[in-house]
Formats: structure tokens, C-alpha cells, sequence
């Protein structure tokens, strides 16, 4: 592994964890569009920055467009308080007003910078190396790996000293004021993360992969518990992973990095939907077929035990009659039975079921819970 | 976080837990509250009525300083609310917040302790055994550990009420407790309530079902729109101001309190 491809690497992960941690927040407050917004809108942050200080590495371009992010939320509240608009419609007229706007001016104002639409859409992280941080001459890695680093930083001491306000304010905004815990102030502060960490990745991943970044590892980690902090590690997790895998499948692949990490991220999501342990799609199957089984045996019992000792018992107790009079296909009655005989709550005697003891004791159980 | 101690000097008895004069709140230009005046003695159990829309919830939220007022003042035991927050708990609808949301009974209920632990600091051992202890007085002490998203309707309820009730707070707001619980729980809630009166201690409840009103308050405020009447249930609580905040649809249910009586 060559050193490029080290750093490449460390950039990944800390783009992908960065965006992963604020990502969760983003996802409970049910505001996951707004880092589509705000990822969008820096742009013109960056463009209007960029004319006014002629130096596409300054980092007046970054506070620049971590105040357009947050102008974006401040815009989209305000047009939504107007109850004009509903919340989603104002998000979808804020953000693409502000993002044409940057476009127009790029395109007649700044046919020189490297900003073209593929790199504001996708970003390259292969470049990533070249951009070096120097001090007095000394080589100390790439400039990306520092801002990512120190946004990760910001964003890890945020959270973690204000774990508890955030929780608060996230699951009961009104309760946390009542409180006096000013939760405007700490979405504020969240969106002011949101949006430095939108416009550090930007230049790593592009407009568009920003969300996918922060959304599916939150997505993903909120399927797989109930506790906020694990929330948080899984998604930090799952973010590191996607990131390392999503390189080298865009090393074999010959590919964007930023396309693979993001496919990635999608790819754990729809495995954690489909398997996870109780909220997965197959385990939701498996537990309907578990509970229409016991249904039906419970059905099966009460049946039974209902004309047990009655003349038409004869009729009432074969196999294939089930079929006829509860309505089940001929192979789930089968299936029943299997598992009844299995189960020892019946016995099969000449072509005929018999309840045991068990069978009894389930059909009468069952018929006092259904009174 | 500010910790005004205005309220460690005992309160004078006489000095009102709540004391609401002209308040006047609009959406826009549309009054939800107009010249809204509401006084609460201290230790009453105080009911708030009137019908859909008649600013019920938007008047406890005005209190708490959850909303915009447009004119008049609040005063909580006889200063302005900021300095009075270490006195005053809330229990908002049910229906306020998500319940899928990844946290534990326990951990809401701790929230109630969030503001004497103070910004960044963490709740410890000594937190845990208070809201253990609330958790005890509404019933749910089996569930601490339990995910919120596992709990009935009444089982949410009774956590919102401990993580009130661990604040030791004097003065309660609650925003329609017994909406949609159980008979179990409404029992637990009047038992709780209760118990704060016998403690002297103000409950104000945002209800809506008056029937229960005579049995359950001994105070309450008619509301629809503009005060219509606030004071002893006996008193105000009478077939004219009934009238007066429901009116034609009040019929049925006057009615069925003659045949009662």
C-alpha cells in the first residue's frame, strides 16, 4: 500500500466518521433532508468567498460556507413560521435557489476555478494527497486530513460535552425549554456543525454523497439498538467500515471513492434492513409465520376439544376435514398436524386426531383468553 | 446554566402560585388568547376547560414561556417565570414527542433532573436513585430499563409523570393527562395528584372531560378563547359559564348532571 493510498484512506474514514456523528442527531430530529439542503447551499458560501478573497484555500471560504449552511435551516424556519409553505416545500425552495445561484456565478464569473460540476457534485478524494499542509518547509500530510481531523474534533467534543442536552432536546424540545435548556440554541449549534462538516467533506465527497454519509450510517446503527450511545458507536462504526471498503472497491473497480463509500453505506443499510435481529425484514417473517402457526394450533385445539365426546366427532376429527371447515389449504393442514403430532398435543389413531392432556390444556387456556 | 435562588427563601403562603393578567397570544392576527386573566392560589388542584380550539394548551404553554406573548404579564409565585424554573415542572401531551426515540424509562426520567445537574455535567448514582424512586410512586419501577417504544399509552403517561414528579418542583403544569390512558393509570395519576395537594403543592391540568371535573379539582378555569370564569369548583363550575364557554353544545352533558344530582 503506497503512502497516497494511506492517507487517501485516513481522509475516508475521517470524512465518513465526521459526517456519521452529527448524521444521527439529524435523523432523530427527523431533519435528515436538511443535510441535503445545507450540503448544497455552502456552494454559494464557497463562490461569494472566493470573490471576495481571490484564494480558493483560505479559510475564510469555510466560515463563509458554514454561515451559508446555517443562513439555509435559519431561511427554511423562517419561510415554515410563515405556515405559507410546510416545512419540506420550504426546504425544496431555499436550497436550490441559493445553489442556482452559485451556479450562475460560477459559470459567468469563474470559468478558472476548479470548481466544475462534477467536482462539486462528487468531489475527488484521489486528489486528495497532493494538497499538502507544509510548516517551515516540513511536510506533515495531506491539508485535507487536517481540516477532517479538526472538524471530526469539534464535532466529538460538541457531542460529548453536551450529550445530554442534546438527547433532551432532541426527544423533547419543549420539555428542554420548560427547562430552560434553550434547545433553539442547540440546534443552532448542531446545524453549525452540520454545516463546517458539510463543507469539509465537500471538497472530499461532493454535494450529494454529504447525505448519504450522514444519513444511511445513522439509519443504519438506529435499526440495530435502542440506546443513544450505542447509536452513536454503530454509527461511527459502520461509517469507518464503509469508508475502507468503499476504497477498495473503488481500487478494484477503477472507480469514484466517494461513489463506492456511498454504495457501501446503502449496501449496510439494506443487509441491517433485511437481517437485523428483530426489526430485520426476515426476522419480521419468520416471527409472522411463528405466530400464525401457534395461532393455527391453538385453532387446531379448540376445534378438537369443541366436538370432543359429541356424536359428529367422527366427522369433525379427521385430518382432511380441517380443510373443509376451518379453511385452510391442504398443505397448511398438513403442517398443522405435523407440528400438533410433533408437539404432542394431539394423537393420530385409525385416520382420527385425539387431544391429549397438552392439547386440552391449550384449548381451554386459549378460550378464557378470548373471553 | 442560571441558578436564580430567588425561590430558596420560603415562599410566603399568601403569594400566588400562578398569576396570569391580560395575556393575549395570536397566531398572526388571529387571537388564540384575548385579555386573559388567571389567578392560582397556592395548593389547589386546578382544572382548565372550554372546548376544541379555545386556547387551553396554548395558555399553559404562554405560562411556561413556550409560545409568543403578544401582551400581559406571568408571574410564578409572584416573580417572573426565569427566576422561578427550579420551581415549576411540566408534563406536555403524550403525543408531543417520539416514542420510537432510542433511550430507556430511566433515562426520561432522569431528564427531570437534567437542569439541577446543570449544562455538561452528567447525572450520577445519587440522580438514578431519585428517579428509581419516582418511578416507584407511579407504578413503573419493573420498567426502568425498558426501551420507551415498548410502552402503552398509560405506561408513557406515568413516565412523563415521574420525570416531573423528580423535580421536586412546587408548582405542576400538565397538558391533558388523561387523554387516551387506561383506568389503571387514570387511578395512579389522581392518586399522584392528590398526594401533591396533601404535600401543598399546585397542579394545573389541562382537561377536557367535565364530567370528572367536581371529583378530581377543586379549582378551575373556563376558557374559550377569553376567561369565562376561574375560581373554586363549587363556585364557577356552574351550568351558566358551561354555557357561556361551550355553548349551544353544552346541552347533553348539563343534562345528564341534573339526572345525577
Amino acid at each position: 500500500m503506497s503512502q497516497a493510498q494511506l492517507e487517501i484512506q485516513v481522509i475516508a474514514v475521517l470524512v465518513a466518521v465526521a459526517c456519521a456523528l452529527p448524521g444521527v442527531f439529524l435523523v432523530l430530529r427527523r431533519a435528515a433532508m436538511l443535510s441535503d439542503a445545507i450540503s448544497h447551499s455552502i456552494l454559494l458560501g464557497i463562490v461569494v468567498a472566493y470573490f471576495a478573497v481571490r484564494d480558493l484555500s483560505s479559510p475564510i471560504l469555510v466560515l463563509a460556507a458554514t454561515a451559508t449552511g446555517v443562513l439555509t435551516v435559519w431561511l427554511v424556519e423562517a419561510l415554515t413560521r410563515t405556515r405559507l409553505v410546510r416545512n419540506d416545500a420550504a426546504t425544496g425552495l431555499v436550497f436550490p435557489t441559493l445553489f442556482a445561484i452559485a451556479v450562475i456565478l460560477i459559470a459567468r464569473y469563474a470559468r478558472t476555478l476548479h470548481l466544475d460540476t462534477d467536482s462539486v457534485l462528487l468531489g475527488e478524494l484521489a486528489f486528495a494527497p497532493f494538497h499538502r499542509f507544509e510548516v517551515l518547509g516540513r511536510d506533515l500530510g495531506p491539508v485535507s486530513a487536517w481540516v477532517m481531523g479538526s472538524i471530526l474534533l469539534l464535532n466529538v467534543l460538541f457531542i460529548g460535552l453536551f450529550y445530554k442536552e442534546l438527547k433532551l432536546a432532541t426527544f423533547d424540545p419543549e420539555f428542554a425549554a420548560a427547562q430552560g435548556f434553550a434547545p433553539g440554541l442547540l440546534h443552532y449549534a448542531l446545524m453549525t456543525l452540520v454545516s463546517m462538516t458539510a463543507v469539509g467533506a465537500f471538497d472530499a465527497v461532493g454535494s450529494v454523497l454529504v447525505v448519504a454519509l450522514m444519513i444511511a450510517p445513522a439509519a443504519t446503527a438506529l435499526l440495530l439498538s435502542h440506546r443513544l450511545s450505542v447509536v452513536l458507536v454503530l454509527a461511527v462504526a459502520t461509517a469507518a467500515i464503509s469508508a475502507l471498503i468503499g476504497y477498495w472497491v473503488a481500487h478494484a473497480l477503477d472507480a469514484s471513492i466517494a461513489g463506492s463509500m456511498s454504495t457501501t453505506c446503502g449496501a449496510f443499510f439494506l443487509a441491517t434492513y433485511l437481517f437485523a435481529p428483530t426489526v430485520g425484514l426476515l426476522a419480521q417473517v419468520r416471527r409472522r409465520q411463528q405466530q400464525r402457526m401457534e395461532f393455527a394450533l391453538k385453532m387446531l385445539a379448540v376445534h378438537l376439544a369443541q366436538h370432543e365426546r359429541h356424536p359428529e366427532e367422527a366427522v369433525e376429527n379427521r385430518p382432511e376435514h380441517l380443510v373443509e371447515h376451518i379453511r385452510w389449504t391442504g398443505d397448511f393442514a398438513r403442517r398443522v398436524v405435523r407440528r400438533a403430532l410433533s408437539d404432542e398435543l394431539v394423537t393420530l389413531q385409525s385416520g382420527r386426531l385425539f387431544l391429549t392432556e397438552k392439547g386440552r390444556a391449550l384449548a381451554s387456556e386459549s378460550i378464557v383468553q378470548g373471553a | 446554566m442560571r441558578h436564580d435562588r430567588a425561590g430558596d427563601s420560603p415562599l410566603a403562603e399568601d403569594v400566588l402560585a400562578v398569576e396570569v393578567s391580560d395575556l393575549t397570544v395570536a397566531y398572526h392576527t388571529k387571537p388564540v388568547l384575548w385579555d386573559v386573566d388567571v389567578t392560582v392560589p397556592q395548593g389547589v388542584l386546578m382544572a382548565i376547560v372550554g372546548p376544541n380550539g379555545a386556547g387551553k394548551t396554548t395558555l399553559l404553554k404562554a405560562i411556561l414561556g413556550l409560545v409568543p406573548i403578544a401582551a400581559g404579564q406571568v408571574l410564578i409565585f409572584g416573580r417572573p417565570l426565569p427566576e422561578m424554573r427550579h420551581l415549576v415542572s411540566y408534563v406536555p401531551q403524550r403525543g408531543s414527542v417520539d416514542w420510537d426515540y432510542p433511550t430507556t424509562v430511566l433515562d426520561v426520567v432522569l431528564m427531570g433532573l437534567y437542569r439541577r445537574v446543570g449544562w455538561i455535567r452528567r447525572p450520577g448514582h445519587a440522580e438514578r436513585e431519585k428517579a428509581m424512586e419516582a418511578l416507584h410512586l407511579v407504578g413503573m419501577a419493573d420498567f426502568a430499563k425498558r426501551q420507551i417504544s415498548q410502552l402503552s399509552g398509560g405506561q408513557q403517561q406515568r413516565v412523563f409523570l415521574a420525570r416531573a414528579l423528580v423535580q421536586d418542583a412546587k408548582l405542576f403544569f400538565m397538558d391533558e393527562p388523561f387523554q387516551g390512558v387506561d383506568a389503571t393509570t387514570e387511578r395512579a395519576i389522581i392518586q399522584i395528584l392528590q398526594r401533591l395537594r396533601s404535600e401543598k403543592k399546585t397542579v394545573v391540568v389541562v382537561h377536557h372531560d367535565l364530567q370528572t371535573v367536581p371529583e378530581y379539582f377543586d379549582w378551575v378555569t373556563l376558557i374559550n378563547v377569553r376567561r369565562i370564569a376561574c375560581g373554586p369548583v363549587r363556585e364557577v363550575f356552574t351550568e351558566q359559564n358551561l354555557r357561556a364557554a361551550y355553548g349551544g353544545r353544552m346541552a347533553f352533558f348539563i343534562e345528564q348532571r341534573e339526572e345525577g344530582c
